[in-house]
């Protein structure tokens, strides 16, 4: 039960962490129809500036300006970089994306040295928010879940009840005749780019603290990014959203189950110390995302809840 | 134009003098992760040998020849390890450093024992100064290979003891990497703890994947609900500094009883927290009565390394065996050196340590250390520190552990 309770609290506070950086990444990929590789960049960049700027002011306008900031340098990659690229095909713009993401993680140790910096949890939200059965709960991972679904309810009705939103979501599938119609459809492009960014910068911002923020950092959350945008459907906000869910909670509560293949499978004759029988579901815990991107392409190709056939 | 020619002059007689002081150059490899998560324990050890390497130039070197220790990232991947080993072979060096992951140590060990068979008269030896899984002064144990650190098996019987005099604890929760050293460990814990306390349950044996996990929370929030009384984990580095980091956000309060506590950031993670929580077993730490000398090293060390804190203490021991061996054997050449080495004995700050002759592994004393407020020296830039335990001490006779080693010494 504990287990339970406790796998539920951390897989939804991280699962709307991811969903932050994927709801990004697929708003990027319903405009240009490619991926973009240096999406989890700007996540990374996002920590960076927040630690940066925690340290010579506060946390809190960090927490506003990063990903301002973030969202800028992703608008100036978009006016100077993407848009002339786009003249030349998609493959342009993926190799693009891709040699940029080389390009950030560089530039990253360049500036910030090799090996993590200190990026700490601001000490106003360094306490136990609860206690359930003797473990506490994170003021800080609550504060995640409130910035995330404040975001979500932001992102919904900017999209969905502005007139702002409407021509972006027409911009998105018919460029031409919203541009027909006097909308300067670049600069909707921009600003969308812009915004995607700035939600992985934020994405950044709050995680970089309670993981690591390193030069790793976006090469170790690029292919679960990937995952969930493929696993949600690509391009849909609503799939992004349950898929981050989904994979948030299976990951956190893979971790809590103590069993090994063995215990599943010994009805069948699983000795438990076989090789296959003493592996354990916890270990496998970092997997299960691809084994759901694998069978979700097999069985789902346009994802859970994507138009597009990939 | 005065200016110039005083200039060439100068310049001139400082070569001049470098090579009056020096007859040669003992080139040694450091070959650990100097970026990425596990950076920074390559990097505090990288500087300890660095700083060891400066103290004995500046004492006229290793027979009058200079020590030069070049750093080669290895990125903790053992692949990686024989492209750097190679490359550091090319450049001249005859001794390797090598202590972050024994996944790393296993490869090197075979790649240097092949590499001497192939090329004799260019032997290399490598210095191992913090891989501690037993097998390498055992079964695997080599010639070529010297073990400065105690291995795993040691550290454990020290835990292990104290956790029998502890009634208190009656079931104990296993959580470690997963690679051959934390299934090292994993195994050294149950087979020590049924041996002296039968009657602890062991309530988990977890494994995670190496430096890839960024929040310890599920695995701390398992250890929570399993009731265990204490923790014990070879975690070193990042994978030791974020399940302390998950353990104080989620209000753990068992012992945790580690070898590598002393990582960086391990101790300011846990905070005030820590004090009595946070246990590490090592061949010395920075609070025990020492000399002056000792003290000025350490505040040495701080001063020029801000970052990192005195913790490498066997990388000063390794280097002065170095300088010892080489000196009994008047040579700076690997295999007079490494013969030299074997039974060699030194005395440093915190006691004597003896290289064991039968399978290369230095034999000394060990301290059980915990976090404290009252210390003199701090670590992680805070007022924090570490200070020995009750009866903390372990001499070397009892830390010594049994090899079955069988080693084959050239000619």
């Amino acid at each position: 039960m504990e287990t339970l309770v406790f796998g539920l609290l951390n897989g939804v506070s991280y699962g709307l962490l991811l969903f932050m950086l994927s709801s990004g990444l697929t708003l990027i990929f319903s405009m240009m129809g490619v991926l973009n590789f240096a999406h989890a960049s700007f996540y990374m960049l996002g920590a960076y500036f927040a630690f940066t700027l925690s340290g010579i002011s506060s946390f809190w306008i960090a927490l506003f300006i990063a990903p301002v900031l973030v969202g800028l340098v992703g608008a100036v990659v978009e006016r100077y970089g993407l848009r002339k690229v786009h003249a030349n095909g998609h493959v342009a713009e993926l190799l693009f994306t891709f040699g940029l993401a080389y390009l950030i993680e560089e530039v990253v140790k360049i500036v910030y040295g090799k090996t993590a910096v200190d990026y700490k949890i601001p000490d106003l939200l360094n306490f136990a928010a609860f206690q359930v059965y003797g473990a506490s709960f994170p003021a800080y991972r609550l504060f995640i879940i409130v910035i995330a679904v404040g975001m979500l309810i932001g992102l919904w009705y900017l999209l969905k009840r502005t007139r702002a939103g409407l021509i972006i979501q027409a911009a998105l599938t018919h460029p031409h005749m919203v541009g027909h119609l006097g909308h300067n459809v670049p600069l909707i492009f921009m600003m969308v780019f812009g915004i995607g960014c700035a939600l992985a910068g934020l994405a950044g911002v709050m995680a970089g603290n309670i993981f690591v923020t390193d030069p790793a950092m976006a090469v170790q959350m690029g292919p679960i990014v990937f995952v969930v945008v493929v696993v949600g459907g690509i391009g849909s906000l609503e799939g992004a959203f349950v898929a981050s869910l989904v994979i948030g909670l299976l990951q956190n509560l893979a971790v809590g189950i103590n069993a090994s293949f063995a215990d599943i499978f010994g009805f069948i004759g699983l000795s438990e110390l076989s090789e296959v029988g003493r592996i354990s579901i916890s270990s496998l815990a970092p997997v299960l995302p691809f084994l759901l991107l694998v069978l979700i392409l097999i069985f789902r190709p346009q994802g859970l809840m994507g138009e597009k056939e990939l | 134009m005065t200016f110039r020619k005083t200039a060439i002059l100068a310049a001139a007689t400082s070569v001049m003098a470098m090579s009056a002081a020096y007859a040669d150059t003992v080139k040694m490899a450091f070959i650990d992760p100097l970026s990425g998560p596990m950076g920074p324990s390559g990097e505090a050890a990288y500087t300890s040998f660095i700083l060891a390497a400066e103290h004995i130039n500046a004492n006229g070197g290793v027979n009058g020849n200079e020590i030069e220790v070049t750093g080669y990232d290895n990125k903790i991947n053992p692949k990686e390890s024989l492209v750097q080993l190679q490359k550091a072979i090319d450049d001249g060096a005859r001794y390797i450093f090598q202590g972050n992951g024994s996944s790393v140590a296993a490869a090197l060990i075979e790649a240097v024992n092949k590499h001497n068979a192939r090329n004799p008269g260019e032997e290399v030896i490598f210095f191992n100064y913090a891989a501690v899984t037993p097998a390498f002064t055992n079964e695997l144990c080599s010639f070529w290979h010297f073990r400065f650190d105690a291995h795993a098996d040691m550290k454990m019987a020290a835990i292990t003891d104290w956790i029998a005099k502890r009634d208190d604890i009656k079931s104990v929760y296993l959580i470690g990497q997963d690679y051959v050293f934390g299934q090292a460990v994993a195994s050294a814990a149950e087979e020590q703890l049924k041996e002296k306390r039968p009657d602890i349950e062991i309530v988990g044996n977890e494994l995670h994947p190496l430096a890839k996990v960024k929040d310890f929370t599920p695995y701390i929030q398992k250890i929570i609900s399993s009731g265990a009384d204490a923790v014990i984990t070879g975690n070193w580095g990042a994978d030791m500094q974020l399940l302390m980091k998950a353990a104080a956000e989620n209000g753990s309060d068992v012992p945790y009883l580690t070898f590598y506590g002393g990582s960086k950031g391990a101790v300011s993670s846990l905070g005030e927290g820590g004090v009595g929580l946070l246990y590490q077993v090592t061949e010395g730490i920075t609070n025990l009565d020492a000399d002056d000398e000792q003290y000025a090293l350490i505040e040495e060390y701080k001063e020029r390394f801000p970052d990192y804190d005195y913790y490498y203490h066997r990388a000063f021991n390794a280097m002065e065996m170095f300088v010892k061996a080489a000196e009994e054997a008047g040579s700076v050449d690997p295999i007079p050196v490494a013969k030299a080495m074997e039974g060699l004995t030194i005395d440093h700050a915190y006691g004597q340590a003896t290289m064991r002759a039968e399978d290369h592994q230095m034999q000394q004393p060990l301290f059980i250390s915990t976090v404290s407020d009252d210390v003199k020296y701090g670590v992680d830039n805070i007022e924090l520190g570490w200070a020995l335990v009750e009866g903390g001490t372990i001499d070397m006779a009892s830390a010594e552990q049994p090899t079955t080693c069988e080693m084959e010494r050239p000619e």
